[in-house]
Order: structure tokens, then C-alpha cells, then sequence
């Protein structure tokens, strides 16, 4: 492999080496440690915001449609997102209402807006000054966005209550998977060290 | 071989941990910044050790009220139930839906008593300056940080079933004092995960060659 010149430490284990120039859609490993150094993305910067703007609107429209209801005796008591968040701060857990509403809601849509605000101005070809600032929101947030587990945890719910009563699943819920889908699908076309590279070539 | 094997910080070398670049930052400075991106450089995350001691700490002591106390309690017209995680899944068994008892086994109680035993682990060996098997202890702690965010399952389904069940005075269903707890041990172990450096492992690897 030809090397590029640049070096590069490891995040996991320190260790230096050359940056190697990768295959579309390879992936450059640490030779000590295994550790995932950084990828080669094609198209990063129109598949990015692509994905994300499309994960954005489904999580709008999970957000304000109802996720799952339940129906007795032709009665349907139906839960949304922000509804399930509300009755767990009525009754009193507002630890739990906190970190549903940070982990399902808030962090989600940080991280989506974060994400298209860098690479759509990075596609313009232009570097604004809080790029840094954003970035470390972006790197901040990421562990806290939970759609993944909130999805399977809906799931969950459902069945556990299949027994009770009919379950009537909302329009929030394929809403939901539709962004769980696209999400995953944004963060594979996502290279942090890419996009830095191409803020180092805009500059 | 081992010549190879040289670390950034043997050549006073950091990496930035936001943007990834490395620079040379002279080794008397304590303080500097990354001439990309602004980040505050360091040779290693500030105070790693302690920081991942303090959280793993109060995420054990906050572990035995999340699974001794009840996580939910079901009030219906034929008397009270009170679950705990571990009813929780014995219940899911008996009630004949085995493969969602195995996923909130798997996510409530394997993921986070095996957090917590392999940051033990990994910070132990670390004071001790072992060389042991650094790739598998890297890969320990990879697994922990991409399984960690799993425990949060349960809390998502008590969001739900709470929001669900208000059926006028038929059924109502509650969170109990253990949710909270759960919750706080999942944060607090995602934060010791966020706060151990991988680094650390290696480096005692590096002064036995040196």
C-alpha cells in the first residue's frame, strides 16, 4: 500500500503509523491492535445528509404520531413518544422521564442536525467557524442517541402486552424503524476522519 | 519489530481526540491545543483512572437497589403485583415468550453485571501494570462500549407500558424506585465506559520493550 505521507496515531492503543491511501469502501486498521483507524467513504458528502435529512423527517413524524396503542372493549388508549416521557415525570419519575427524553428525543435530533449542518456546509466547499464546535457536540452526543434500543423496547412493550389487550401499532412505529434504518445506514457512509481531511482541503 | 512499535507519546506526539490530528506539543506543556480543530490535547483522557473508579463505584452501589427493589408494580382490580428485573423475565419465561425473556436477560442483568466485571478488570490490570493479553483486553473494551447503550431496553419498555396502561380504574401500571436506579447504572456505567482509556492497556506493554 502506497502510503500518503500523513501519520496517524491509534486511538486505542497510541500507536503510530502511516496513513495508507484505501480501496473505495475499505476500512484501515490498526496493525498492533485491530482498532478501526478509518475508512474510505464514497460519496460521504452527498450520502451523509441524504440519509440524515431522510431519518430527520421520519423522526418528526415518529415523534408526533402516535407509537403504539392499546384497545379494550373497543376503547383505544394510544401512547406517543413524547406522551410515555410526560407520564413518567406525572408520576413522579422525572429521573426516568429525563433520560427517555434525552436518550430517544433530544440526542437524536442534536445528532441529525449536527451531522447535515457539517457535511452540507462542507459541501459547499465552505469551513464556518464553529465547524469545530459542532463536530464536538456531534462526537458528545453520539453515545446518548438510543433509536435503536428504543425501537426493540417498543417491540418489547408490544408483546408483553399482547396478552392483555388488542395492540394497535401507530403510525410512529414504522415511522420509527424507517429511521432506526436510515440512521444506521447514515453513520456507515460517516468517516470522522474523512471529513476532517476534506475540512484540511477546504481551508 | 518492535522497533516499529512507537507510540505518539514516546515521540511527544498527541492525537487529538475530536479531529484525530497528530502534533507535536513540547513535553514541559501542560496545556495545548489542537491547531485543526481547538480541542484541548492530552497525552491520555484527563485522570482516566479515577474518573472510571468514581462512576463504576456508584453504578455497583446503585446496582443492588436496581435489582433487589421493584422495577414495576401493576395495581388491577384483583390486587397489586410487584416485579422485579429478575421476576420480570422469570414471568416473560412461564408466560411462553422465551425469546423476549432472553433479550431482557440478556440486556438487564448479563450486560450490566459484565460492565462492571470487565471495567474491574480492566482498571485492575491496568494499576497493575500488566502485559497480559493487550489485544483481548482491547477487545474487551471495544464490546463494552458498543453493548453498553443495550441495558437502556428496559427503561424504554416501562416508559411504554406506563404510558399504556391507564385503563381507567381496571389496570394501572407504575415504575418503581428500582427503575430510577436501573436508569442511573446505566448512565454510570456508560460514563466509567466513556472515561477509560484503551491507552492505558498498552502502555506498560511499551516500557517492557523499552
Amino acid at each position: 500500500m502506497p502510503t500518503t505521507g500523513a501519520i496517524l496515531a491509534c486511538h486505542e492503543c497510541d500507536l503510530l503509523q502511516h496513513e495508507v491511501g484505501l480501496e473505495p469502501g475499505g476500512v484501515a486498521r490498526c496493525r498492533r491492535c485491530g482498532a478501526q483507524l478509518y475508512r474510505s467513504r464514497p460519496h460521504e458528502l452527498d450520502r451523509v445528509p441524504a440519509y440524515t435529512l431522510a431519518a430527520f423527517i421520519l423522526y418528526l413524524v415518529s415523534n408526533a404520531f402516535p407509537v403504539v396503542g392499546l384497545s379494550i372493549n373497543g376503547e383505544l388508549v394510544q401512547a406517543t413518544l413524547l406522551g410515555a416521557v410526560r407520564g413518567m415525570y406525572a408520576d413522579g419519575d422525572w429521573l426516568v422521564a429525563a433520560l427517555v427524553l434525552v436518550t430517544a428525543v433530544i440526542a437524536p435530533f442534536v445528532q441529525m442536525v449536527a451531522m447535515m449542518w457539517l457535511v452540507l456546509f462542507l459541501r459547499m466547499g465552505r469551513v464556518p467557524k464553529s465547524f469545530a464546535k459542532v463536530f464536538r457536540l456531534l462526537a458528545f452526543t453520539r453515545p446518548w442517541g438510543m433509536v435503536e434500543v428504543l425501537m426493540i423496547g417498543v417491540m418489547v412493550a408490544l408483546v408483553k402486552l399482547a396478552h392483555m389487550a388488542e395492540v394497535v401499532p401507530g403510525i410512529a412505529l414504522w415511522s420509527l424503524a424507517g429511521s432506526m434504518l436510515l440512521l444506521a445506514a447514515a453513520g456507515a457512509a460517516f468517516d470522522p476522519h474523512l471529513l476532517w481531511s476534506k475540512v484540511s482541503d477546504a481551508r | 519489530m518492535k522497533r516499529d512499535a512507537v507510540t505518539a507519546a514516546r515521540r511527544g506526539l498527541r492525537a487529538c481526540h475530536i479531529c484525530m490530528l497528530v502534533s507535536h506539543v513540547a513535553p514541559t506543556r501542560e496545556h495545548a491545543a489542537c491547531p485543526r480543530c481547538g480541542a484541548a490535547l492530552h497525552l491520555r483522557k484527563p485522570d482516566s483512572i479515577a474518573r472510571t473508579w468514581a462512576f463504576l463505584l456508584a453504578a455497583i452501589i446503585l446496582y443492588i437497589p436496581a435489582n433487589l427493589l421493584p422495577m414495576t408494580s401493576v395495581h388491577t382490580l384483583f390486587g397489586d403485583q410487584e416485579d422485579t428485573i429478575m421476576s420480570g423475565v422469570v414471568y416473560l419465561w412461564t408466560a411462553g415468550s422465551w425469546p423476549l425473556a432472553v433479550i431482557v436477560f440478556v440486556a438487564s442483568i448479563m450486560v450490566p453485571m459484565l460492565k462492571i466485571m470487565a471495567l474491574v478488570f480492566l482498571l485492575l490490570s491496568v494499576k497493575m501494570r500488566s502485559r497480559w493479553q493487550p489485544v483481548q483486553r482491547t477487545r474487551l473494551y471495544r464490546l463494552i462500549e458498543l453493548v453498553g447503550r443495550w441495558s437502556m431496553l428496559d427503561i424504554f419498555v416501562i416508559a411504554f407500558l406506563v404510558a399504556l396502561v391507564q385503563l381507567r380504574a381496571l389496570a394501572t401500571i407504575k415504575a418503581g424506585p428500582a427503575a430510577a436506579c436501573f436508569g442511573a447504572v446505566v448512565v454510570l456505567t456508560m460514563c466509567a465506559t466513556l472515561s477509560f482509556d484503551p491507552r492505558l492497556i498498552w502502555d506498560p506493554v511499551e516500557d517492557g520493550h523499552g
